[in-house]
Order: C-alpha cells, then structure tokens, then sequence
C-alpha cells in the first residue's frame, strides 16, 4: 500500500494535476493573468477538492461499487452501479459546491466576497472530476482519499499561482506578434511541466 | 445553404474552439500521445457535442433559466456514459488507455459552451451542425497535436512503423519528451502560431 505522505507528495509535485494530466486547464489558462486571482482560485479548488473527493469516496464504495449494496439485503450483492458514477459524481460536485456556496455566504462573507465569481466556475473545473475519477480508479480507501483530494488541490494552486506570476512579469516582453497572449502561455506552461517533471527523480 | 456550410466550417480553423476561444483543452492534451487515441477522443467529443446540441435545442423553450446548466449537465453525463460504454465495448484497448479522461468529456467546456452559447437560441438542425464543427476543429488540433507526438515520439503512426528505429537497426532516433506531457504544450502552441499569423484578425493585442 502507497503510504499516505507519497500520495500526498506525488499527488502534489510528480503528478501535478495541471502540469502532468492537463486538467482544469480552461480555468488555469483564463484566470491566471494576476496572481491575486489566481491565488483567489487556487483556495477554492483546494477546498472543494478536500471535499468532494472523499464525499465521492464514500458514495463509491458503499453504493456503486460492485457488491457494495450487501449493507441493504444480501440479495443486491451482485448489483454494479459503476457506470452510472460519471452523472452522480457530478451531480455530488455541483451539489457541494452549491452548498459551500450558501454557506460561506452565511458565515464567512469576507472569504466568500474574496472567491466570488470563481466558486460557481469550479463546477465545471475538470481539475475536481479529475480528483475523483482517479481516486476511483486507483482504488483509494477514505484516509487515502483525504489525502489525494488535499494533494491534489493543493498541486493545481501552485501551479495556477506560479503561472499568473510569470504571465505577470511577460507584459514587458515582445514575442512575435502570432505567439502573442495566447500562445507564449502555453510555452511557459510547458516549460514549468517540464520543471515539474524533475521531481519525478526524488 | 451557404449558412449551414459556413456554420459546420467556421470552427475548424476561423473560430477554432482550442486556438480562439480557448475552450476544452483539459481532457484534450493528455491522450494525444498516440495518433490512434487522438481519433477516438475527437470522434468521441464531436458526437457528444453534436448530439448535446441538439438535444438541447431541442428542448430549448421548455428548459426554465435557472435550472438550465444542471438540465445540460445530465444531458451531457448521459451522452458520455454512452460513449463510455460503446468505447468498452468495442474498442477496449483504446478506451483503457485513455483511462479517466473519457468521463472528463463531461468537464469539456467546448460542450457546455456550445449548448449555453448556440444551441439554446438556435434550431436544432443549426445547433445539430454546429456541435460537429466545433468537434471537428477540435479534432484537427488533436489530430495535429497526435501525428506529431506519435511519429517524433516513437517513430509510429496508428502502431505501425513509419520511422525506422535505431534500436531496431534504423535510424530514426526517437525524441523522448514527445511522449512526456510537456511537449504537447509546445505543439498547441505552435499550432497557435502558424494559424495566427496566417491569419492575422485572430492576433491578441500586445
């Protein structure tokens, strides 16, 4: 069994979910212009993934997956409710985000005005779907899902905030006029995906 | 006719989703280190748009505003899980190796973003149409991104050998960050640059 510290580690450095899966890479492109936004972003991904991939996690194996039923009556061993996961992950996804929505507006409104707009973009953030569609497929119990879910939330904001810091210093630079914007983002993200890749060696 | 052409060929290379409107590109980037997954993925994607769309469109006065994206999000969830199971059943070997991102499709904001943006105020032939331009211009990035990757990578196209290979007594000596993460960065970006300048309205002001 993968100790708890390697998934946390690899699941925040080796296996970036930005820089080596390329998920959540919509958002990560589109608001990484100022670190302060960017770093408004990298906590609510983290929160959400702290709470979504173990929510997951427990609908997973004690509802869909194979035999998971027995807890109800024996007869509903052999019921597999793997292939409708993909519609009540996202669904779970929606939901808590909704919620963490009202409630940080009831109890934390400083935080909330802080994230703002970035919550509700979250939804469809694959960064989070990513999370717990690898969790399942690399067959993670709870403890190991907390970990993976803060890991990898964690992975994606550094990413997002390194990113808005270099795209901050690039204004004053002059590439071609095709490359501009756009295209030197994915350059740079590239060359931090390949920095990202050395720590595969520790 | 010539509105229905130009709204299937619009997206492919003038209002390229992944080029222009930065759209889709998370579940896009990963699968492309093979030609072969490439294909599936950008048939996948464009069958799922396409038919969100209209399905959509279709009932497109019925949905009231305020539950329309969760209305959409089950419409696409349902659409995936269909390719997800066609893609087991039939081409196993591909749906294994493109693991988790075939439930990613869902996430895909190119789907979303046609469904919120064309198909809700437009008939659903229209919408129809539109969702297979915007999947085929999304596929010719992929294509592009897979042929590269593929054949600088390993030498191969679809698993067959194009690129003679040192170790088996060619010459070709395969470049190993083609198949890493990063380099499909570099081609997007490429591909950004040459469709940039070729065109020039689709520049960023500096």
């Amino acid at each position: 069994m993968q100790s708890l510290f390697d998934i946390f580690f690899t699941s925040i450095f080796t296996q970036n979910m930005a820089l080596a899966f390329f998920l959540g890479m919509c958002t990560f492109l589109a608001v990484s212009k100022k670190v302060k936004t960017a770093i408004g972003l990298g906590v609510a991904v983290i929160v959400v993934q702290l709470i979504t991939v173990p929510v997951n996690n427990l609908i997973y194996t004690h509802i869909l997956r194979e035999g998971a039923l027995r807890w109800i009556a024996d007869d509903l061993r052999s019921i597999d409710l793997g292939f409708i996961g993909l519609i009540i992950y996202i669904g779970v996804i929606a939901a808590m985000v909704q919620i963490l929505e009202m409630t940080l507006d009831r109890y934390f409104p400083a935080l909330y005005n802080a994230l703002g707009i970035f919550l509700p973009l979250i939804t469809v953030n694959c960064a989070i779907l990513g999370g717990t569609l690898f969790m399942v497929e690399r067959d993670y119990n709870f403890t190991q899902s907390v970990v993976y879910g803060a890991g990898s939330g964690i992975g994606w904001a550094l990413a997002i905030v390194l990113l808005a810091g270099v795209r901050e210093k690039l204004k004053y630079s002059h590439p071609p006029a095709g490359l501009r914007g756009l295209g030197l983002t994915f350059v740079v993200v590239g060359l931090m995906a390949i920095g990202f890749l050395a720590f595969s060696g520790i | 006719m010539s509105t229905l052409k130009n709204t299937l060929l619009d997206p492919i290379f003038k209002n390229n989703p992944i080029g222009l409107q930065v759209l889709g590109i998370c579940s896009a980037l990963a699968v492309t280190n093979k030609l072969e997954t490439s294909l599936a993925m950008g048939a996948a994607v464009t069958l799922v748009t396409a038919f969100a769309s209209l399905a959509v469109s279709l009932i497109r006065r019925h949905i009231p505003a305020s539950i329309r994206i969760i209305v959409q999000m089950t419409i696409i969830a349902s659409l995936v899980i269909l390719a997800d199971q066609i893609l087991k059943a039939f081409f196993f070997e591909i749906s294994k190796s493109m693991s988790v991102y075939v439930g990613l499709i869902i996430t895909n904001c190119i789907i979303m973003g046609r469904a919120e943006g064309y198909a809700l105020s437009n008939t659903p032939l229209k919408s129809f149409i539109d969702g297979i331009g915007n999947g085929l211009g999304y596929s010719v990035v992929l294509i592009f991104v897979g042929v590269f990757r593929e054949l600088l990578g390993s030498g191969t196209l679809l698993g067959h050998a194009v690129l003679p290979l040192t170790k088996n007594g060619g010459w070709y000596q395969p470049n190993g960050l083609m198949v890493l993460a990063p380099s499909a960065f570099f081609l997007i970006a490429i591909f950004i640059w040459v469709v940039r300048s070729l065109d020039k309205s689709q520049q960023e002001e500096g």
